[in-house]
């Protein structure tokens, strides 16, 4: 696998075809010839119509125009991933195809039709990319086009980790609006990602079912966009795989394995679809097909007529099980509706958010004062209230568990804010008694009441946490007196849970802990968390691994018993190198802790934010997923973002989780937060109280967070330099980082 | 067909009433017409009908079969997609090489106008030279009509053969921005008419391109080229000869009056025709010192379409009745000129007196009388030809004659120019609106342009009445050309009557009220002209599309060529695939031999640019076929006016 690709002949059988041993043997004596044909005609019309576009394009834009996709950073995936061509050019282009046109052999077996596949993604790919070019059938909402890095990094770890169950990949049409509907809700409802093309996107929009990223529905388009699913799930394989681009075999191993998509093909397929059908094959997902086949190939190819039992059946075929949960409401609950924004005007009530005092708390009680399974509401039900109403809200959740202990309660206590955004129509924000709920007009009418809330927060409490969680109990208050009554309560426990962790400090505790929760899908990757140090994706803090590791003892929370420190200023540790390398199956030897310059921490590419070097203002910037435009180090975020990820160590360049930047071990080694010289305006509004705070602890003033440049000033590296000259940043005459 | 298996046919290939009343005068005699030797050919070659024999060299013939391994490439290696590709994309450089050639000439008449070279011709309307020149980007300010005139003469003739790769004046400037950059983008803009066809015939030797997608859109690149020379032809024949308007007549074989010496026009361009009908009026009196009441003019095909629509002269037959006019016995004369003229009119004359006129060095027939037309001399050998006649009528053997009395009337001359006009009664700011709202509104389910032939391997008029009767019943506005245009006229399908009888509730109030805001009557369908004129069916639909706001493939619009026979018919069809229309087709070219290209005009076309052909020879079938087609495109804008409104968006760009 050390060889380059480009000189691995292409049409060599692999040790990833094993895979396909099973079908082959079974058709051999009964070659699907009509089936097979089909897909060589599609792969011949696709790379036929790819090569006008294409030559075409040049001829009208020239060989040196760019061509790529927006806001992402790995080229035109499907060609980057698998034969690792970062093209940039239209140029660049023809010998790629050519290469592709030399996969249609004639002959009709399996084998072939994988690579007639792979031709027609390589096709498809450069057919979008010049649409692009063009600025040809611009979509607008919902319609996705290509889906941007920013989506995949929001998306692509739940997908890659399994909480996102999987991929469906639908194109044509289906026999009708309502049918298709009723999947797409189940599929929703189950929480997977769906990649919609063609005409069941209308179909979609007829029965006013929700799509767009919010839902992780992306209806494509139509023809050969169904590429963005397919460049999509490819990038996810870069960018939390680790896999180096052209990998050709690790890739589709890695798509095989973690990207559990499956095709399912409504209505009547062109043998061009049937050629995008093999290409989905050839990286290891099945198709089924609702019309009947004249031919199968087993696992691979496959019809399915009935709708109400088509998603089981694809499931079944893709491998993927669903862990059940015992939940009733009214509407539909799952990740699908996470990032779902309830506006006002779409509300039917309201609660917190500063509107009204509002908290919520969760507290490990003894086993006799809890009622399993129990809501208790005080106060009026949404029903009880006009449309427009807001509402005080106090959420308690009480949990007994023989192995619970209070200082899993934070860390559990976080978790509302995911659960009640699962629920369709219900949303939350902030935590603690800064929390802010909508429920919508939608949700009120199908019928959710408070009551869901609480069963809600009992069924996941439960799947999620089994071994920690016995009893779950929640009382919900709506009565204005009881919630300012009982906020008094939660504050003083959130007091002291604050006073608790401000003791905790690297120093103060015997031992840290490994984070291995990505290695699903970013095989060698390894996060150190610290009591200072929150995981990089800012999820996870030492007391969850801490919390993680006493759940369970062979999870990805493994701690390291620290011992003495070789270089304290720098933050390295024998023992900390000898579980990274164990770890990180010997890719990595040395990790310091506490600087940005040498054998920085890797990343899987779930960082919140990237901080990098600016080496003209002697500083470093931070820039953050929220943030899309460019910044002082020449590089958005999603090219930054394809540097680091992957498990790779890069001095002078780290992902980072948001809250890292206020610890007081925050690149230490290299002058702390002194050195901070640019973050986009909303990272600093995000953290200025706390930021201020340790401004004036390191004796850089109160108003040091205003002279640190944002994009309102510039940038780049030297629109800024005036404003920090001006500003007397201490960076400017900090020693050299080099 | 009926429980004797002649049905409405009676065993014969027509349901039209005045053909099988002549064919059925002569039946058991010893004469041949196509109908019979239809019969004859049958059974046909399944090679030659799924079009998998390759003879484009002398190493062939070869008969390929798909899915048989060791037949399904020719001696050289060709696959059957290639030849498949090849035979049909050969039908669309004949197509285009028609229309474009029937275009040049009226170019080059419009030139020696412009030059004064000819006196027999002249600019009737200015004001559409005016409207040509102006659209296609010339300066017309201060320009008299002879200047403009040799100006948008040269510039037609440019599109012909223009050495550089600017495209074509005549497509570019009458088509959406949207389809413009589709053409350019899949390359498929023709910058000369001529080089483009015959680029397609070098493209198509032994040995030249084998790529299917090349093929084809090389293909649809010559149907744009004989889109051109289709708009060349229609804007030219407005300017001399008057854009057609609203006219009554009457259609069918019972036009033929016995008492009248009778000249029948046939074949296509009106520089002909239009002489002769002026030689008639000229020479009228002379009939009447024969003994007959008068000089009738009739048309046939889509000369008589031309006629009917600028001169009000009676529609004898459509193509398939041809030879049938002549054996009424009371034709003396039949002049013709281009395309889809029958050789065996000549035989049939010989049975009769008629004398067979041809006029075109392009288009002999051995034993006829062949006039060198000339333009400059086109009135005074018109005139000799209708003396001919006269001479003919002397001997007309009155035995012979047996005229069938099957006549209709006819509302036929509705130019785009004349529509219009309609609907600016109804909207005089935005007379377009009038049908685009009431589409939108629901009230109409789209529009529907009937094209194309006579084909005898389906009974002659079957496939267009069928079809045509379905589409109206479920309020379809029905625009027609050429000889599915005849078969409607003969059929009294372009009369108020019909609106009465077969109109659906929806679009009878449509017509009533176009009809009552102009205090005029109408026609069921709405004749547009000749198959050249398929041009204005074509600019109607860029319009309504400008209209709505988006492109052909969003407009709730359809064509059908219901007994499509003629190359041409292949090129106007592919034409509009490409435009984004889906185009039904009921007799099945040679092209279902190879999944792969029949894969791609049926389905993979729609992807790409919108517009797809549907292959249905049963009428029945191929009307739902049709308004499915409406209905998804109604549903399509429905749905995404829908989303734009929900997402405070523009409407979406795909079809």
């Amino acid at each position: 696998m050390a060889i380059a690709y480009d000189v691995i002949p292409y049409l060599e059988r692999t040790d990833f075809d094993e895979i396909y041993q099973e079908a082959e043997e079974a058709i051999k004596d009964k070659m699907p010839t009509r089936l097979l044909s089909r897909g060589l005609n599609g792969a011949i019309i696709a790379t036929g119509y790819a090569e006008i576009l294409l030559h075409q394009a040049i001829r009208n834009l020239g060989p040196d125009h760019p061509v790529g996709y927006p806001d992402t950073a790995y080229h035109l995936p499907v060609i980057t991933a698998l034969s690792g061509e970062k093209v940039t050019k239209l140029g660049e282009l023809p010998p790629i195809l050519n290469r592709m046109r030399n996969n249609l052999k004639e002959e009709r077996n399996f084998f072939n039709a994988r690579l007639w596949g792979e031709a027609t993604l390589y096709a498809a790919e450069i057919i979008e990319a010049i649409h692009y070019a063009y600025g040809d059938e611009p979509k607008v909402e919902p319609w996705t086009g290509f889906v941007t890095d920013p989506v995949l990094r929001q998306y692509g770890i739940k997908l890659v980790d399994w909480t996102i169950p999987g991929q469906a990949i639908i194109m044509g049409r289906a026999k009708s609006s309502k049918a298709i509907a009723k999947i797409v809700q189940d599929l929703m409802g189950k929480g997977f990602m769906i990649f919609l093309c063609d005409e069941v996107i209308e179909q979609l929009l007829e029965e006013n079912m929700k799509m767009g990223v919010d839902y992780i529905a992306f209806p494509v388009g139509n023809f050969t966009q169904i590429i963005h699913a397919v460049n999509f799930a490819l990038r996810a394989g870069l960018a939390f795989g680790g896999i180096s681009p052209g990998r050709r075999e690790e890739v589709r191993d890695y798509q095989r394995r973690r990207i559990r998509a499956f095709v399912l093909q409504l209505g009547e397929a062109t043998d061009v679809q049937v050629a995008a059908h093999f290409g989905a094959n050839f990286l290891g997902f099945p198709v089924i097909c609702d019309q009947p086949l004249e031919e199968e190939i087993p696992d691979w190819y496959l019809h399915h007529g009935d709708y109400d039992t088509l998603l089981q059946f694809a499931m079944e075929v893709r491998g993927i099980k669903l862990a059940t949960m015992d939940l009733d409401i009214p509407v539909n609950f799952g990740p699908a509706f996470e990032g779902e924004v309830i506006r006002k005007v779409d509300a039917y009530v309201e609660f917190g958010g500063g509107r009204s005092p509002g908290f919520e708390l969760l507290s490990s009680v003894s086993a006799d004062a809890i009622t399993d399974g129990k809501v208790e509401l005080i106060g009026p039900d949404v029903s009880d209230v006009p449309e427009g109403s807001i509402l005080p809200l106090g959420i308690m959740v009480d949990i007994y568990g023989r192995k619970m202990e209070e200082q899993f309660e934070g860390v559990l206590e976080r978790r509302i804010h995911d659960y009640i955004n699962y629920g369709e129509g219900l949303w939350h924000v902030a935590q603690r008694d800064l929390n802010w709920v909508r429920i919508s007009k939608e949700a009120v009418a199908k019928g959710v009441r408070m009551h869901h809330l609480g069963e809600i927060l009992i069924a996941k409490f439960k799947a999620d946490f089994p071994s920690i969680v016995d009893r779950v109990q929640v009382t919900l208050i709506t009565d204005g007196a009881v919630v300012e009554d009982k906020i008094k309560l939660a504050r003083e426990k959130y007091r002291a849970r604050d006073e608790r962790m401000r003791g905790l400090t690297d120093e103060a505790v015997e031992e840290f802990y490994t984070c291995l929760l990505c290695q699903s899908f970013a095989p060698n990757h390894v996060c150190v968390v610290t009591p200072e140090r929150v995981g990089l994706c800012g999820a996870v803090t030492w007391l969850d691994a801490r919390a993680s590791h006493q759940i369970d003892a062979n999870g990805p929370n493994q701690p390291i018993i620290k011992g003495p420190a070789t270089d304290e200023v720098k933050g390295l540790w024998d023992s900390v190198n000898q579980v990274v390398e164990t770890a990180s199956h010997g890719s990595l030897s040395e990790v310091s802790l506490y600087t940005l310059m040498e054998n920085p921490m890797t990343s899987c590419g779930c960082f919140e934010a990237i901080m990098a070097i600016v080496p003209e203002c002697n500083g470093i910037m931070i820039t953050t997923r929220e943030h899309q435009g460019e910044t002082p180090c020449g590089m958005t975020f999603s090219t930054l973002a394809g540097m680091v990820g992957g498990g790779v160590q890069t001095p002078g360049f780290m992902g980072i989780g948001r809250s890292y930047i206020l610890s007081r071990k925050f690149i230490k080694a290299d002058g702390g937060i002194a050195r901070i010289i640019w973050m986009p305006k909303e990272l600093k509004d995000f953290l200025r109280a706390d930021f201020v705070q340790r401004s004036i602890e390191e004796g850089l003033g109160e108003d040091f967070i205003d002279r640190i440049a944002d994009e309102t000033v510039g940038t780049t590296a030297e629109e800024i330099m005036p404003f920090l000259e001006e500003k007397g940043h201490p960076a400017l005459t900090m020693d050299p980082l080099f | 067909m009926g429980a004797n298996g002649k049905g409405q046919t009676n065993g014969h290939g027509t349901i039209d009433p005045a053909s099988l009343a002549v064919l059925e005068k002569y039946e058991g005699q010893d004469t041949l017409t196509s109908y019979d030797r239809y019969l004859v050919q049958s059974p046909q070659c399944k090679f030659g009908l799924t079009g998998t024999c390759c003879r484009i060299c002398v190493q062939g013939p070869c008969r390929l079969l798909e899915d048989r391994p060791e037949r399904s490439r020719g001696i050289c290696g060709a696959p059957v997609y290639s030849v498949v590709a090849r035979n049909m994309t050969r039908l669309m450089a004949g197509g285009a090489s028609s229309h474009s050639d029937h275009g040049r000439h009226l170019a080059n008449i419009l030139l020696a106008i412009a030059d004064g070279k000819v006196s027999d011709y002249e600019i009737t309307d200015g004001d559409k030279l005016r409207d040509v020149a102006q659209r296609i980007g010339l300066e017309v300010e201060g320009k008299g009509d002879k200047e403009l005139a040799r100006e948008v003469a040269l510039a037609a003739l440019e599109d012909f053969g223009r050495p550089d790769e600017t495209p074509c004046q005549f497509l570019v400037s009458n088509i959406t921005e949207g389809r413009k950059a589709k053409f350019n983008h899949c390359d498929v803009l023709p910058s000369s008419i001529d080089r483009t066809i015959v680029q397609m015939l070098a493209q198509t030797t032994m040995g030249m391109d084998n790529d299917p997608v090349n093929l084809i859109f090389a293909g649809i690149k010559t149907s744009l080229a004989d889109y051109t020379g289709m708009h060349i032809a229609t804007d030219i024949s407005d300017i001399i000869f008057g854009i057609p308007e609203p006219t009554v007549s009457e259609a069918n074989l019972g036009v033929i009056d016995p008492e009248y010496v009778n000249v029948a026009t046939h074949g296509h361009n009106p520089t002909l025709s239009e002489m002769v009908v002026r030689a008639a009026r000229e020479l009228n009196d002379k009939a009447k010192a024969l003994g007959a009441k008068g000089i009738n003019v009739v048309g046939i095909c889509c000369t008589g379409n031309e006629l009917l629509g600028r001169e009000g002269v009676y529609l004898a037959a459509n193509q398939a009745s041809q030879e049938l006019a002549i054996m009424t016995g009371a034709v003396d004369a039949i002049i013709v000129d281009i395309q889809c003229i029958m050789p065996s009119l000549k035989p049939v004359c010989d049975c009769f007196h008629t004398r067979l006129i041809t006029t075109n060095k392009m288009a002999k027939i051995p034993g006829a009388i062949h006039v060198d037309f000339k333009e400059e001399t086109a009135f005074e050998q018109a005139c000799q030809m209708v003396e001919m006649a006269l001479e003919a009528y002397k001997e007309r053997d009155r035995s012979k004659v047996a005229v069938p009395p099957h006549k209709n009337k006819v509302i036929a001359g509705f130019s785009l120019e004349a529509l219009l006009d309609l609907f600016r009664a109804i909207n005089p700011d935005n007379p377009i609106q009038v049908l685009t709202d009431a589409i939108l509104a629901g009230e109409l389910r789209g529009v529907a342009l009937f094209c194309g032939c006579n084909n005898l391997r389906t009974p002659q008029d079957r496939n267009h009445l069928t079809i045509f009767r379905e589409l109206v019943k479920n309020d379809v506005f029905v625009i027609a050309t050429g000889c599915s245009a005849g078969a409607m006229a003969k059929a009294g399908m372009m009369t108020p009557e019909a609106i009465e009888k077969y109109a659906g509730a929806n679009l009878k109030a449509f017509l009533k009220r176009l009809s009552e805001a102009n205090g005029v009557e109408l026609p069921l369908a709405f004749h547009m002209g000749s198959c050249v004129d398929n041009s204005r069916a074509h600019d109607l639909c860029t319009l309504m599309a400008k209209e709505m706001g988006v492109d052909v493939p969003k407009v709730p619009f359809a064509a059908t060529a219901p007994e499509d026979m003629h190359e041409k018919a292949i090129a106007i069809g592919t034409g509009a695939v490409a435009m984004g229309l889906p185009v039904h087709v009921g007799v099945m070219p040679p092209i279902d031999g190879s999944t792969l290209v029949f894969g791609l005009a049926s389905q993979i076309a729609r992807d790409v640019y919108g517009g797809n052909f549907i292959f249905e020879p049963d009428p029945e079938e191929a009307a739902k076929k049709l308004l499915a087609a409406l209905d998804r495109r109604t549903w399509k804008l429905r749905v995404h006016q829908m989303a734009a409104d929900k997402f405070g968006t523009k409407p979406a760009v795909s079809w």
